[in-house]
């Protein structure tokens, strides 16, 4: 009949604000980063193999997966150097607030780059 | 409350430090990174074309070099605190971010040596 | 301009008469296990949270456990979470942040529940002490007073930081507490911060000690819900960003009070 349960934790109401959502971001860009890293830097390697060996390598990417990893990769990585360089004003400039523009303007580069990355290579 | 020692805090102020400078310089490297990435995506990419800007450049080779070192300090030491919020304590969470922090390192640094030597190593 | 008011408080009236109903209001009974009990508590035109809570331990269930003291937004002993976020019951209004005709009432976050809305302080306390959020002079009553021009930049630092008192809002809104049973939270270290900024202060190096690493400032993440949240209006991200490069300085380089 009674419904016992675990206390409430900090749920999603008390996360619903900007400087938050750019924390979550920012993890999140940075944990997919993180993943992606090594392995950018192997097919890189690939070049050990000349000329034509790397672009063997390469031609496995053309799959639309890759594509659309490395279009949403290019997002991920100016999202977080963009606000990685709000984290860096807030932590060694000085003192104006949670910067919540440059919370926008990650948002706003994040999308211009996702563009810019369509348009320029289609 | 658990006490800590003073030398771990020590340790952790540092780390957090090293950080923060790696970040500094990949602000720059990214950015440039970024500039590149769009320039060359254009019209699609080729080992042919790669290679052709990187056979022989050492300052390309020199930035890059930078990059690897930067992304090999600022990486691991994010992905530990991640591991260490999420996950509860025991010994193996130090192991993840080593073994990010020696991929980054060796096997970024062999991509730069052999785009910079183009595939005659 | 007095006829848009004039029409403003008639919609307002007339929206009251449709809902002077009760409100449903899910309160937290129990400790860190329990359940969300729902009371009917009738609406008034106004009426703040604490009354709500009152309302049901006088008429309706005796047995409520809850705190608090001035009911004037002085004290911070009547904080609690209230549909999600951490607040001071005496100075929400319902109508501010009912949900339609609900509301639910739980403890702080981050603090073992001592029963139902009542959560247990000491470790948001013993923290405190242990960023050494405590003043220690050198000076005595034979002494001159301490002379500290009050637009210096520390003393401007530490008055941005200083009329805290000890809610605990902050503490339960961050989410490095949660992850981070060790981390000092938002308060102490604000705490520290202004302390830092006091010239007078002969507990620096410890301060700083006290305050670096992972239990420390290093560990914040800049969420920023401390000063979302605080009642005061302080924001504890600034005092802990300036701790952050103060301390790490301090221990890489050193600091005008030695080395870490």
């Amino acid at each position: 009949m009674s419904q016992m349960r675990a206390r409430p934790l900090i749920d999603w109401r008390a996360k619903s604000h900007l400087a938050y959502l750019a924390y979550a971001m920012h993890r999140f860009s940075g944990l997919l980063l993180a993943c992606f890293i090594p392995v950018h830097f192997f097919m890189l390697a690939q070049s050990l193999r000349g000329v034509e060996g790397f672009q063997q390598k390469l031609n496995l990417t053309h799959f639309w997966v890759f594509k659309f990893g490395e279009w949403a990769l290019v997002i991920l990585l100016t999202i977080h150097l963009v606000g990685g360089v709000r984290l860096l004003m807030i932590e060694f400039g000085p003192w104006r607030g949670l910067r919540k523009s440059w919370i926008q303007a990650s948002i706003v580069m994040g999308i211009l780059s996702g563009l810019l990355f369509l348009y320029l290579s289609n | 409350m658990t006490v800590i020692k003073a030398d771990m805090r020590v340790l952790q102020a540092k780390l957090w430090y090293a950080q923060r400078i790696s970040a500094m310089i990949l602000g720059l490297c990214v950015a440039i990174h970024l500039l590149i990435i769009f320039y060359a995506i254009r019209g699609g990419v080729t080992a042919q074309e790669i290679l052709g800007r990187t056979r022989g450049n050492i300052g390309f080779a020199v930035f890059y070099e930078i990059f690897v070192l930067a992304c090999f300090v600022h990486a691991p030491i994010g992905m530990a605190n991640i591991l260490e919020e999420n996950f509860p304590k025991n010994r193996f969470l130090k192991l993840v971010p080593w073994a990010l922090a020696l991929l980054i390192i060796f096997i970024g640094s062999v991509a730069v040596v052999s785009l910079f030597s183009g595939g005659q190593v | 301009m007095k006829v848009i008011f004039d029409l403003l408080f008639t919609l307002n009236r007339y929206n009251h008469r449709m809902t002077t109903n009760n409100l449903r209001v899910q309160v937290w009974r129990g400790t860190s296990n329990g359940e969300f009990i729902e009371y009917l508590v009738p609406r008034n035109a106004n009426q703040t949270v604490l009354d709500v809570v009152t309302y049901i331990q006088r008429k309706l269930d005796p047995s409520l456990s809850y705190r608090f003291a001035c009911r004037v937004g002085m004290c911070g002993s009547c904080a609690m979470t209230v549909n999600g976020l951490a607040r001071w019951t005496c100075r929400t209004h319902v109508s501010q942040i009912v949900d339609g005709d609900a509301l639910q009432i739980a403890p702080l976050n981050n603090l073992p529940v001592i029963k139902d809305l009542a959560t247990d302080m000491r470790e948001f306390f013993n923290k405190w002490k242990g960023a050494v959020g405590f003043f220690k002079g050198d000076r005595s009553r034979h002494d001159n007073f301490a002379m500290v021009p009050p637009a210096s930049k520390e003393r401007e630092l530490a008055n941005a930081g200083i009329e805290c008192i000890g809610c605990g809002v902050c503490y339960a809104s961050c989410e490095v507490v949660e992850a981070r049973p060790d981390y000092l939270g938002p308060a102490a270290l604000n705490r520290a911060w202004t302390l830092i900024n006091d010239v007078r202060d002969i507990q620096q190096a410890e301060r700083m000690n006290a305050v670096a690493g992972d239990a420390g400032c290093h560990a914040c993440h800049t969420q920023g819900s401390c000063t979302e949240r605080c009642p005061k209006k302080l924001e504890p991200t600034a005092g802990i960003a300036g701790l952050k490069k103060l301390v790490a300085r301090a221990a890489v380089r050193g600091s005008k009070w030695g080395k870490l």
